[in-house]
């Protein structure tokens, strides 16, 4: 669609904005769940004029391996993303805080694995 | 009698199989051709789903046959006049819109054919049949879907979707004309009904054709000779030159 793509934020915008645009099927992400039970992980995306055609589309790009039981596609300009060069303020505080992480007890052997 | 109803059972698998076969190279055409990469993909499946299918019923014909030819040997090393697909799959695919209305057309009469066949009397039939009919269902989803949305799209891309039925309606008849074969098929209940096999075709294909926007040409005129093997169209033999040739330059050439 027209709008820089929220979910690409490191795409410079300069670039998206005085390029005349071609006029391409929307971009899609791509999510397949590999088995009952696991999560919808994102596997990568695609184009296509609508929600049904980029499902199928992600059916024959992405499932033709046997790799999934769902898809889920949603329309890149509706996710939100964290910028990269906001890294240091979002992520470099939880460096130095191990105390988060709960690895201060001590497990009981009958536990096992965990 | 029993040899009689062999080779006609021989001759119906051939069909089943021609039809697949032919189609399925004709759409491994496009493989790297497409006109955007995911159509590309998609139609490289839809030939891989229809080869596939092919394997089986020409490994099964190849077996009615009794000769010891495999499903390789029936592919590769018949000439025009021993194939039995419909004139229909071996039309040169056009442009995309062109491929997709013919693939829409054949998928139709293949979706309510393979429905049928699920409930052969033959039960190696009937397990092809289940198999491929779920190929099937999503072959005709996706190609109506594309019909509709070229049909129904610019003025441009309906000009050409016009252009490419008034072409290919004519080929339409040929799937639905029944002969000895398709009769003795029927009243064995290995085969449906060929008339019967039209209305479920005609109750799919004329609304997806209305929401399209195009118009169904006036006139039951119908090219036939292509199940029969009595004429094909000139196109099928520049299709298996290209199809053929390695074992044809190479005999018995495996890798």
């Amino acid at each position: 669609m027209s709008s820089p793509n929220s979910a690409y934020p490191d795409t410079p915008e300069s670039q998206t904005q005085t390029k005349p645009k071609r006029r391409e099927w929307p971009l899609w992400e791509v999510f397949i769940r590999g088995q009952h039970g696991m999560s919808h992980r994102h596997v990568g995306s695609l184009h296509a004029p609508d929600e049904e055609m980029a499902i199928k589309n992600a059916r024959d790009v992405y499932t033709r391996r046997n790799e999934g039981v769902s898809i889920w596609v949603v329309e890149a300009r509706h996710i939100a993303a964290s910028s990269p060069s906001q890294k240091g303020p979002l992520y470099e505080p939880s460096e130095c805080k191990v105390y988060r992480h709960p690895t201060f007890f001590d497990i009981p052997d009958e536990v096992g694995a965990m | 009698m029993a040899q009689e109803h062999q080779a006609q059972l021989f001759e119906f698998l051939c069909r089943m199989g021609d039809n697949t076969l032919v189609l399925g190279h004709r759409v491994s055409e496009w493989c790297g051709h497409a006109p955007v990469l995911e159509e590309d993909i998609a139609l490289a499946n839809t030939a891989l789903d229809l080869i596939g299918q092919t394997q089986m019923w020409l490994g099964l014909a190849a077996e009615v046959e009794g000769k010891g030819r495999s499903a390789d040997d029936l592919a590769m090393l018949r000439d025009v006049w021993d194939f039995r697909n419909v004139l229909l799959v071996e039309q040169p695919n056009g442009d995309f819109g062109q491929t997709m209305l013919r693939q829409f057309l054949f998928d139709a009469w293949h979706l309510a054919m393979l429905t049928a066949l699920a409930r052969s009397s033959n039960a190696r039939i009937a397990a092809i049949a289940a198999k491929s009919v779920k190929e099937v269902h999503y072959h005709v989803e996706r190609s109506g879907d594309t019909v509709i949305g070229l049909g129904d799209g610019t003025s441009e891309s309906h000009q050409r979707m016009q252009k490419a039925l008034d072409l290919l309606w004519p080929y339409v008849g040929e799937m639905f004309v029944a002969d000895a074969v398709d009769d003795a098929m029927a009243s064995a209940g290995i085969a449906p009904d060929l008339a019967a096999l039209r209305m479920e075709f005609d109750a799919l294909v004329k609304p997806a054709l209305a929401e399209a926007t195009l118009t169904i040409p006036e006139g039951g005129f119908a090219h036939k000779g292509g199940k029969s093997g009595f004429q094909h169209s000139e196109h099928l033999g520049h299709l298996l030159t290209q199809m053929q040739w390695l074992q044809r330059a190479y005999p018995g050439a495996s890798w």
